[in-house]
């Protein structure tokens, strides 16, 4: 692996992920883009920088732990686990197809390397807690990650877990929002009203930090889509395992980050592409082989 | 052929101009459900509760209490399960006048996979006092309901598959609650449907004539109320009955139809459905085949079973 502060490799490898995401979507005929976009580079951090895990031994105990909350972006998280060896890259063409182990929502009965099931929002993040509980209750130093959406941060039962977990003294939790401003369908923006999607942020006049903070968490807010602010935040994070506060990494990103005709578009929450648009993103990312 | 969710966009957007009082709530899934064009010609009566669906029944709850007819927006898996204790205290238990347009229920849900397909739903639904639970199978039939809910004071689960089925109904259909619909009759076997299954039941029914094999379809719309004395009287009147849901063969379509026989006039009940196992991501086609409930794997069941029947 390249050199720590050398961040070309992972830009890289965001690259391929969001080609492998966008044009194994399209393969299926059905799936998400936005939201795999937006959290792309931070999976490529977690899996090639900053988690401790063995794709030939998933189950590895000491492994680091990693959730993605916000599930229907299940394909970002395959594409990254396939390039990290978890699966075969090839084997992306079986999403969503009958019989595949790559199902809509991340199933963690058919996947070996997933951690637990989401897609029903809101409920990774408590899965966490109880997995961060456990190994300090077993005396275990592995770090539990969880991903967490802005849209899904609207559920009752992540503020459940956001209570609990800094009674716990959890430092060896680390939730990470990816506040890309857009969920699904959202609020019309008034006119004359600009925000950085095509929508209105969720959350904007709110501030979330603050609100964390006075739960108890040690907040850090990042650029979600430099390596540079991305590795860094989360190997701090995960550095500071024995502390007795979770930390949250606000990741300030972009929904459909990477192509242009996608970024800040809500529509581009869950669409398959044309071939004529595939050609576009190939074009891009700087994608050579567009067999798909 | 027009997609349910598609009737329950355009219907609500009819419904607004004539009654003042309906809203729609929507769980940030507008575009899924087709609420957004409620969105689009009446936006003030569109509220966005965002990705809160326990939070968004309480508050249809406090706007019924004043008058307004609220419409929710969601998944039928979200308010079956993620948001079932409020709508079991605070809808259900107070006859609350809220209407639950639950979309894409059942097992074809656009390659979402299991976390979204509802096939428990009607058990559910069923098992609750004050809840009315229809399952319309096509677009006049999905009209029909959305504008009777909406005129009846209480509350009430809609049941909208995701995407278009074949029409079986025509324009002069009228929705009674509790009544049952004979799609068509047959003296050897009666196939009992709901929602947009009862079309590829009948579609089995044709073509189970080429084999010998008289077979009628019940179409049964009303879950909950239901008539009970229609069950039975066509139920008398074959040597098999067969049931045929895109849900669990556990306490709904399949449960109501051998419960009212089992005290009424017991017979044989073979019920098809989900046999206790989860779904998964796939095309329609795919999980028809799977689940064995496309017209040519119900012709071939129903024909073995019937090879058997005493
Ligand atoms: C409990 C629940 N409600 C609704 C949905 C449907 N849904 C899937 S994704 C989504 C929007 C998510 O927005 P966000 O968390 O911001 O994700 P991102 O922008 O990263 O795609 C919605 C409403 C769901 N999967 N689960
Ligand atoms: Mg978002």
């Amino acid at each position: 692996m390249s050199s720590r502060t050398d961040y070309q490799e992972l830009e890289g490898l965001a690259r391929k992920g969001r080609w492998l995401a966008i044009s194994t979507v399209a393969g299926s005929g059905a799936g998400h883009v936005g939201g795999p976009f937006s959290a792309m580079d931070i999976l490529v951090a977690l899996y090639f920088r900053v988690m401790k895990i063995r794709s030939d031994d998933p189950k590895w105990p000491e492994r680091d732990r990693f959730i993605l909350s916000k599930g229907h972006s299940s394909i970002g998280q395959y594409a990254v686990m396939a390039l990290r060896g978890f699966l075969p890259v090839e084997e992306l063409k079986t999403f969503d197809k009958g019989g595949s182990r790559l199902q809509g929502h991340p199933d963690v009965t058919r996947l070996p390397g997933l951690e637990t099931s989401t897609g029903s929002l809101g409920q990774g993040l408590s899965v966490g807690l109880g997995i961060a509980l456990g190994a300090r209750m077993r005396g275990q130093k592995f770090h539990t990650f969880v991903m967490i959406g802005d849209g899904e941060l609207q559920e009752g039962m992540i503020w459940e877990a956001l209570h609990i977990a800094p009674r716990y003294k959890l430092g060896n939790l680390t939730a990470i929002l990816d506040w890309n401003g857009l969920q699904q369908f959202g609020w019309v923006l008034a006119m004359n009203e600009t925000h950085r999607g095509d929508r209105r942020d969720p959350w904007s006049g709110t501030d979330l930090r603050g609100v964390f903070e006075k739960l108890g968490w040690h907040c850090t807010e990042i650029d979600g889509h430099d390596f540079s602010q991305i590795v860094p935040a989360l190997e701090s994070a995960k550095a500071s395992g024995d502390s007795e506060r979770p930390t949250l990494i606000i990741a300030h990103t972009i929904k459909g980050k990477g192509v242009q005709f996608t970024e800040g578009k809500h529509e581009w929450h869950s669409k398959v592409a044309t071939d004529e648009e595939l050609r576009t993103v190939a074009k891009e990312l700087g994608i050579q082989e567009m067999a798909v | 052929m027009k997609a349910l969710r598609d009737v329950f966009g355009d219907t609500l957007v009819s419904l607004a101009l004539t009654n003042p009082n309906v809203l729609v709530l929507d769980a940030d899934l507008a575009n899924s459900t087709k609420a957004d064009k409620f969105a689009k010609a009446y936006p003030e009566r569109f509220l966005q509760m965002g990705i809160a669906e326990q939070n968004c029944v309480g508050v249809a709850v406090g706007l019924a209490s004043l008058g307004f007819v609220p419409w929710l927006s969601s998944f039928t898996v979200f308010f079956t399960h993620r948001a079932i204790d409020p709508v079991r205290m605070l809808v259900a238990q107070t006859h609350a006048n809220v209407k639950i347009g639950a979309a894409y229920a059942g097992l074809l849900t656009g390659l979402t996979g299991k976390t979204h397909q509802d096939v428990q739903d009607l058990a559910i639904m069923r098992a609750m006092p004050d809840m009315t639970v229809l399952a319309p199978a096509d677009a006049i039939e999905g009209e029909a309901i959305i504008r009777w809910a909406t005129d009846y004071d209480g509350p009430v689960f809609v049941r909208l598959a995701r995407d278009a089925s074949r029409d079986i109904f025509e324009d002069q259909y009228r929705f009674v609650p509790g009544k049952t619909i004979s799609l068509r009759t047959g003296s050897d076997v009666l196939i009992i449907s709901t929602g947009p299954q009862s079309a590829r039941c009948l579609q089995a029914a044709e073509s189970l004539q080429n084999e010998g094999i008289s077979a009628g379809v019940l179409h049964v719309p009303s879950i909950k109320p239901v008539n009970k004395e229609e069950i039975v009287a066509a139920s008398e009147r074959v040597k098999l009955v067969v049931t045929v849901e895109e849900h669990s063969i556990y306490g709904g379509l399949g449960g109501l139809v051998a419960e009212i026989l089992s005290e009424a006039s017991p017979r044989r009940v073979i019920r098809f459905g989900i046999e206790d196992r989860w779904g998964e991501s796939a095309p329609n086609d795919y999980l028809l085949e799977t689940f064995q409930m496309s017209p040519p794997r119900l012709n071939e069941r129903i024909q073995k079973l019937f090879a058997k029947s005493p």
